[in-house]
């Protein structure tokens, strides 16, 4: 095995997501250790206007390009025999994909066929083979050193800068797509459609708990997003609820997210909702209970009603 | 069609863990334990099909040391058939839990096995999809929804950017997601029951499975601190605050 990195990139046959260029960051931070080319894989199908977006990206040496049919929705099955295929054939000393819901899908079954250990959800990059990881959501980080030839590693994007998105010219080359397996195949998908940002990007979110009391509240939750450009998010509880769908969940087991202003309206601060946001840099609790442990983790407090607080918060935004 | 499904003992999802001192590992000496609650959703969705006459037997399988047994015992209570322990000392890496499943799997030919999404001490979210490769099965992850239509297995995926609908061919693989069910609790009477259920052990020698770790944990640190925050009295001086001190609006 040799030392070059292979960067399975997020996207949706269109657009190329902001989590590739944080996963690229991990492997710009690994080359600087010692590791050798960075090797982004794009894998689907029609996708040239994210191939030109990804032969754009300074700090990629060389793109790769799987197009195929059964590679359209990108279903682990199928994916994980083109990486297979890649690694085996190639000279990789590392396999990343960001820590999303397709990387964690993809990344664990791709480690087990080349039968070697994988380090989830990174949070620093400390050598060639020693990573940072969150455990017991977040309340202690576990320094992991990989003893595989390959490693295989899966990045929390909120923990690395994006890397610059123009700038380069690399040719793209097309790698062999092997025949489907055909033992998956895609139904169907409701993908939630906002014209906000999105959670994992966001600089600002807001987001709403139990205290919320029913989905129809939401909107006062928007009307302040709307004014200052945020993303919503939830609690569990108000997903399980029914308030909101369960995309917009932050959190342990939800999505991770780090924004400059987290504004936490009607949370209590469980720890598996700490764990999806404490590291913001700016932390907002409104709750009309003083005891609340969100308050313990807050910058800014403020005690109140969220019925009342809320329509007040719009107002002064102007 | 056999149900097979993977729990793990971890500390209880109410207590907050710290790190010991040495920062070795986190303190898990006089702490709560229970059912990882992503397992506990799988338990109850294997029953659920049993239940509904999908599933004609559900073995609940656990690696780990002997205290898990009590975890065994608990999803017999809930209405598992049998229970197997792997035994051993410390919880092995999600590859070689991978291992010592596909071996179980290649013993009992399940139709379906079902693991929770990741477990909440070693967040690592990887154990179900390496099964699925290694037992040549196709995986659905995250699942908030799972029917069974003849031989195919129709699974509702929670993913980043909402809902996904995938069919899979049986064999195959399930991963719990939160919203799949609502677990239910085991009644006295079918915890007096559970005693009698069979709880079989093995180990991984018997199994042939190596379970050597591929990566070692230097260090176990606590966090950083978040820094003690104010309250404001009102919401104008929130807003005040917000521009004028943090500079984040
Ligand atoms: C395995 C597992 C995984 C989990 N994963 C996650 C996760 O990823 N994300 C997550 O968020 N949770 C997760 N949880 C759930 C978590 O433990 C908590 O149950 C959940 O976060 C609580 O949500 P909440 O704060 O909205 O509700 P509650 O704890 O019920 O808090 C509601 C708050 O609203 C306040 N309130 C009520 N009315 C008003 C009002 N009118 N004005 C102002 N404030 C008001 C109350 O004072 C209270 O503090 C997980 C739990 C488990 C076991
Ligand atoms: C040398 C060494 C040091 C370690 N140090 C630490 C440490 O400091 N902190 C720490 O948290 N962990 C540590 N571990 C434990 C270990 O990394 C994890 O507990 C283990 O890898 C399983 O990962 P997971 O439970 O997060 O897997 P996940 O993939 O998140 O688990 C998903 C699902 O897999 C199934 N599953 C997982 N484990 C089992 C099991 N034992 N039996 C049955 N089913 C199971 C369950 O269905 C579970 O819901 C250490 C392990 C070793 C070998």
């Amino acid at each position: 095995m040799g030392n070059a990195i292979l960067v399975v990139a997020e996207h949706d046959n269109s657009q190329l997501k902001g989590a590739t260029l944080n996963t690229l960051q991990a492997a710009v931070e690994l080359k600087a250790q010692g590791a050798g080319a960075i090797e982004l894989l794009i894998a689907g199908q029609g996708s040239n206007a994210v191939v030109e977006q990804a032969a754009a990206l300074p700090d990629v040496d060389r793109v790769l390009v799987a197009d195929a049919g059964n590679l359209a929705h990108q279903l682990p099955e199928e994916v994980s025999s083109v990486v297979v295929n890649l690694l085996e054939g190639g000279d990789y000393g590392y396999l990343l994909a960001p820590a999303t819901t397709n990387g964690k899908n993809l990344a664990p079954r791709v480690a087990a066929l080349m039968d070697v250990a994988q380090v989830s959800d990174i949070t620093e990059v400390v050598s060639a083979d020693t990573f940072i990881r969150p455990i017991y959501a977040g309340n202690a980080l576990a320094k992991v050193q990989s003893h595989d030839a390959l490693k295989v590693v899966t990045v929390r994007t909120t923990a690395f800068a994006a890397v610059a998105e123009t700038g380069g010219a690399v040719e793209a080359t097309s790698v062999d797509a092997p025949a489907a397996l055909g033992v998956s195949s895609f139904v169907g998908e409701e993908l939630s459609v906002s014209e906000r940002p999105e959670l994992t990007s966001a600089r600002i979110i807001i987001s709403g708990g139990r205290g919320m009391q029913s989905g129809d509240n939401f909107p006062l939750l928007e009307a302040v997003a709307d004014k200052i450009g945020a993303a919503v998010g939830a609690s569990r509880a108000a997903v399980d609820s029914g308030f909101v769908s369960n995309d917009m969940q932050v959190g342990q087991t939800g999505k991770i997210v780090a924004p400059d202003l987290y504004i936490a309206v009607g949370i209590s601060g469980a720890i598996q909702h700490l764990a999806g946001m404490k590291d913001s840099k700016v932390i907002v609790a409104i709750n009309n209970d003083e005891e609340a442990p969100i308050f313990n983790v807050a910058d800014f407090g403020l005690v109140a009603d969220l019925f009342e607080a809320l329509p007040e918060l719009e107002k002064e935004l102007g | 069609m056999k149900v097979l499904v993977a729990i793990k003992r971890v500390v209880d999802a109410n207590v907050k863990v710290r790190v010991k001192a040495d920062n070795s590992a986190v303190e898990l000496a006089n702490i709560k334990m229970a059912i990882n609650p992503f397992c506990e959703i799988a338990i109850e969705e294997a029953i659920r099909l049993k239940e509904k006459g999908h599933a004609s037997e559900v073995l609940v399988v656990s690696i780990g040391p002997d205290t898990c047994q009590e975890q065994l015992r608990t999803a017999l209570a809930l209405g598992a058939d049998r229970a197997l322990q792997i035994k051993a000392e410390d919880s092995p890496e999600p590859l070689a839990i991978a291992k010592l499943l596909k071996a179980v799997v290649d013993q009992e030919q399940p139709g379906l096995v079902i693991l929770g999404k990741q477990s909440i001490d070693g967040d690592n979210n990887q154990t179900g999809q390496m099964l699925a490769a290694l037992a040549n099965m196709p995986q659905g992850t995250f699942a908030s929804d799972v029917e069974i239509e003849g031989d195919s297995l129709q699974v509702t995926r929670e993913i980043d950017g909402g809902l996904q609908k995938v069919s899979l061919k049986m064999p195959a693989v399930v991963t719990t997601d939160l919203r799949l069910n609502e677990p239910r609790y085991a009644s006295l009477p079918n915890i007096m029951k559970a005693k009698r259920k069979p709880l079989e052990t093995q180990t991984p020698e018997d199994l042939g499975i190596d379970i050597s770790p591929r990566q070692t944990v230097l260090e176990v640190t606590p966090p950083p601190e978040r820094a003690a925050g104010v309250k404001v009295g009102s919401v104008s001086e929130l807003v005040e605050k917000l521009k004028n001190e943090a500079g984040v609006l």
